[in-house]
């Protein structure tokens, strides 16, 4: 009974870190309401959604900031579509950056285009390393046993 | 004869639109909820969506685009047909919905576009219409709800914007249902002289029945306006972050 314990306080802590550093807001929350005994994979479901997408869009924003001739409606559109799905499942961060992001693509500057890029892609890697934790963590609190404590 | 396409259809029962929302015409149980046809580009937010709403015990039919919403509709078909048709091509039967949440910003074809197209369709014009943005822009939000859009809603969309939807127009429903139970009632005392309430005198089978959509009959609730005249939600708080 003590490492279901002690597994679900690791779980609860982790988790408060990831919204203090502001990894993830309450739209995250928003997701765990609607997971329940009928659909208990939701928001890993999702999430791995966001992933494949992110990943496709990252990929297509390299390619198009290679360009000779940069297509800037393009890029914002990509943009555009990152900022809508991480908003959706509470990847602040991510978020964030890809406001930044289309500020730069507003103005043409293909040096803050570029530089944002990174920054996505760093903050993308981040994110889906934490999350990935998270659910391992949750895996281990059921595997022991116990019930994932949400909302937490 | 007339260009009213609820009339028409009472000629032409076999022809129902997807405004007979009477319980006589609504055989299953899958009546007694709302039936929401989302539009999103996003697979992600097409899976949010489609979860909050069969949480808020919708029935769902989601869709990648403006152009898949228009064809399940059945609305495509009608381009090649008069507009003033209530039917779409001969024998098929569109998806029947209660309302329509759709993304503004997508490719091919906007939520701005749909919004228009549906509003601009005889056959398809009540069916409400809300619009989702990630984005709030204010002129944005004035252009669609210009265009007949009833509510404008800021992505991410929560759980309690959609219940707040399915209630409002779970209400609207049942008055439409309760309006257009009066007027198949009428149509039923022509073809085998029951009582009903007496609004509109039905003496002659030839006279158009008032329309599903007009001012409403006087047994139906009176605190509430007809669906063509109802109000539009108040959705300031929650456009105005």
């Amino acid at each position: 009974m003590d490492s279901v314990v002690l597994l679900q306080r690791q779980l609860v802590d982790y988790t408060a870190q990831l919204f203090n550093e502001g990894f993830l807001d309450d739209q995250f929350n928003q997701l765990q309401q609607l997971q329940d005994e009928s659909n208990p994979d939701f928001v890993v479901e999702v999430v791995t959604l966001f992933f494949e997408d992110s990943e496709r869009l990252l990929n297509e924003l390299a390619k198009a900031l290679e360009q000779q001739s940069i297509d800037y409606r393009k890029i914002d559109a990509h943009v555009h579509q990152l900022k809508g799905s991480s908003s959706s499942i509470g990847a602040q961060r991510v978020q964030k950056v890809c406001i930044a992001f289309r500020n730069y693509c507003e103005e043409r500057n293909i040096e803050g285009c570029q530089k944002c890029l990174q920054q996505v892609k760093n903050e993308y890697s981040l994110v889906k390393t934490k999350l990935e934790t998270l659910f391992k963590l949750e895996q281990q609190v059921l595997a022991a046993g116990g019930s994932i404590p949400w909302p937490m | 004869m007339g260009s009213n396409s609820v009339v028409s259809n009472r000629r032409m029962p076999e022809k129902m639109n997807c405004f007979d929302l009477s319980p006589n015409s609504n055989s299953d149980s899958e009546a007694e909820e709302v039936h929401v046809l989302a539009v999103d580009d996003s697979l992600v937010d097409r899976k949010v969506i489609e979860r909050l709403l069969k949480i808020s015990s919708c029935k769902v039919t989601a869709v990648d685009s403006g152009w898949r919403a228009l064809k399940l509709l059945g609305l495509l078909d009608d381009e090649e047909e008069d507009k003033s048709s209530s039917s779409s091509s001969d024998g098929f039967e569109g998806l029947k919905v209660d309302l329509i949440i759709t993304d503004y910003w997508m490719p091919g074809m906007t939520g701005y576009e749909l919004l228009k197209k549906i509003k601009e369709s005889s056959s398809f014009r009540e069916i409400p219409v809300v619009i989702m943005s990630s984005e709030n822009v204010m002129t944005r939000i004035d252009r669609c709800l210009e265009e007949g859009a009833e509510e404008f809603i800021v992505k991410p969309v929560k759980l309690s914007d959609v219940t707040r939807l399915r209630d409002y127009y779970m209400a609207a429903r049942e008055i439409r249902s309760a309006e257009s139970g009066i007027n198949v009632n009428k149509r039923k005392l022509q073809e085998s002289f029951d009582v009903c309430t007496a609004s509109s005198s039905p003496s002659s089978s030839s006279a158009s029945p008032p329309s599903l959509f007009s001012s409403p009959a006087p047994c139906s609730p009176s605190s509430l306006d007809s669906p063509t005249r109802r109000p539009k939600m108040t959705s300031l708080d929650h456009i105005l972050i």
